[in-house]
């Protein structure tokens, strides 16, 4: 069954700016989904009409198969917001912020104080449930509403650059909780501009720019259009100069630093003999940048990228056809 | 949603209310207090007495429901309008609309919030005002009850529209300062109409506070400048014109979706 299922979703703001241009969208329910995109390029939006917190111009949304227009209220109670910007009281604590929302579901005190006890434990939050919440970091806000959006245990939960301004180990012990919940079968979307956390957390991924989906496909095969990818070598000892005539496009950054592209057909082996029959040897192998990031730079250039570019050209992209 | 779910959503909205005017009791309930025991120090015993008695009882005795009404219609305006402002400003508005809550139960949720603190400092005041009154029985307590209830519901749905529309603080103090203190100040509170030019007295028609301050005062002191049933669907009639207004805006997003 398909969790959630947009068809033709445009809108246009009232000052002209017309942010989605008719996107068309599919979830299957499990799915653990990464919808990226450029700032402005039309996520928030999206989440927004998801939400009902913004009015569509045209299209139809459907969370598992109920469409919004006819079914809001059903439609809701299978949904979990979290925004990507703050939208609690900052004079509420913890605890009520979460019982409110839970009530507001028509869930019983009694349920909602234990599910508030489940969720703001597992997301560090329990101890300072009766802390006002303007008192709390960046990353404990972002935790709250987390907690917030779960409490009415919905089926498919769209988070909004949840990780924004948080730090690393906060980061990755947010990222923990979500695949716990998605393997317990709550269907995930994530925007986020950390695109190593859409590489290691999604399964199927979108790409939205100016409000057009320019990619939609699994992690897989998008990162199989990566044509080559770059490293960053670290020798043993510095070199004075390259070796000529090689294989491999290999640049210096500095006499203990080489950069090399490896493209899909060749193999790091081959690299590493090369190299070793010039006397070079490797300490460690690195890569440049996060394929994802490279990949989702390279589709954002437009015409004239590497990613429209035909084999041969030197570009490190397959000329793959762009989904409209 | 079921009933039951509907209960728990119109209780949780109501508790939130009631505890955000509560805990701030110092800004919310007792300014009224002050403020409408010097109205009775000041017009009632210092002024009133030179006055004289009006509509068969002592200018004290006269004002007093006026006075009562006039913080029943400030409070519950003005807890609706900054309650949800502060909620749209703060954006946990969202926190109900992104939620299968009805509109119509996010508006009986917050006018009910208003009501409550209107009720409130309406019965503070009117304690006050036994005590230097010295009003202690009620001509119709029916129509005391019906006729605050329906003011404090009407103003309250007053209060929700202009935060609708409020963009910014200054919007919810213009129609505060600009519009309801002077009908207030021209509904009858302080003087009977009777004493008013013939030309002015038609014109005091068109003032909604003149109908709810006299039959308050009717069912205070049994007197009143207008018709008492005439005055009620007047009252209602605007209850009901603003109640649709509201679940009309609602319904529509204005002002809290794009």
């Amino acid at each position: 069954m398909k969790a959630l299922e947009i068809t033709g979703l445009e809108k246009t703001y009232k000052n002209g700016f017309q942010a989605l241009k008719g996107i068309d969208l599919e979830v299957e329910e499990g799915e653990f989904f990464a919808l990226l995109g450029p700032n402005g390029a039309g996520k928030s939006t999206t989440i927004g009409i998801i939400a009902s917190l913004i009015t569509k111009n045209a299209g139809s949304v459907k969370i598992f198969g109920l469409e919004i227009e006819k079914h809001l209220s059903e439609a809701k109670s299978h949904l979990g917001i979290v925004p990507q910007e703050l939208n609690f009281s900052l004079f509420e604590t913890c605890l009520n912020i979460v019982l409110n929302q839970a009530g507001y579901y028509g869930i019983s005190r009694k349920v909602a104080r234990q599910r508030a006890e489940k969720y703001l434990t597992r997301l560090d939050l329990w101890d300072r449930r009766n802390e006002i919440s303007r008192n709390l970091s960046g990353g404990l806000k972002r935790r709250l509403m987390i907690a917030r959006a779960l409490l009415h245990e919905p089926r498919l939960l769209i988070l909004d650059e949840p990780t924004a301004g948080v730090d690393v180990e906060l980061r990755r012990s947010m990222w923990g909780f979500l695949r716990e919940i998605n393997t317990r079968g709550t269907t995930i979307v994530l925007t986020t501009h950390y695109l190593e956390e859409a590489e290691s957390l999604c399964r199927k991924i979108a790409i939205i720019d100016r409000g057009v989906i320019v990619e939609n496909s699994s992690m897989k095969e998008v990162l199989a259009k990566l044509n080559a990818e770059t490293f960053v070598l670290d020798l043993k000892n510095p070199v004075g100069k390259l070796p000529d005539k090689t294989e491999f496009s290999l640049r210096m950054i500095d006499p203990l630093t080489l950069e090399v592209d490896v493209k899909k057909k060749q193999d790091a082996n081959a690299l590493f003999e090369t190299l070793s029959a010039h006397g070079i040897v490797v300490r460690s192998m690195r890569n440049k940048t996060n394929r994802l990031e490279e990949l989702f730079m390279r589709l954002l250039e437009g015409e004239g990228s590497y990613y429209r570019r035909e084999p041969g050209e030197g570009g490190p992209w397959e000329d793959a056809p762009r989904e409209k | 949603m079921t009933l039951e779910k509907l209960l728990v959503a119109y209780r949780t909205i109501l508790t939130k209310e009631l505890v955000r005017f509560l805990r701030i009791w110092v800004q919310t309930l007792l300014p009224s207090a002050v403020s409408m025991t010097l109205y009775f120090v000041i017009f009632g015993n210092l002024i009133g007495p030179r006055i004289g008695p009006m509509g068969g009882f002592t200018y004290m005795q006269f004002i007093a429901p006026g006075i009562i009404m006039m913080a029943v219609i400030n409070n519950s305006y003005s807890n609706v309008v900054s309650s949800f402002f502060g909620a749209k400003f703060q954006r946990h508005i969202e926190e109900m609309l992104v939620a299968p809550v009805p509109n119509w139960l996010i508006l009986a949720g917050y006018i009910s919030g208003g009501v409550a603190r209107g009720l409130m400092v309406g019965l503070v005041v009117m304690v006050v005002a036994q005590f230097f009154s010295g009003l202690h029985t009620l001509h119709s307590p029916v129509i005391v009850c019906v006729v605050v209830m329906l003011t404090s519901v009407l103003f309250s749905l007053g209060g929700f529209i202009n935060a609708v529309f409020a963009q910014n603080f200054d919007d919810i103090s213009i129609i505060p300062t600009f519009v309801l203190t002077p009908l207030m100040y021209l509904g009858g509170v302080f003087y009977s109409i009777d004493l008013l030019p013939e030309f002015w007295q038609t014109v005091s028609l068109a003032n909604p506070i003149l109908y709810m301050v006299n039959v308050f005062r009717y069912g205070i002191l049994g007197v009143s400048d207008i018709n008492i049933q005439g005055a009620f669907a007047m009252i209602g009639l605007f209850t009901v014109a603003l109640a649709g207004v509201s679940l009309y805006l609602l319904r529509r997003g204005t002002g809290i979706k794009t």
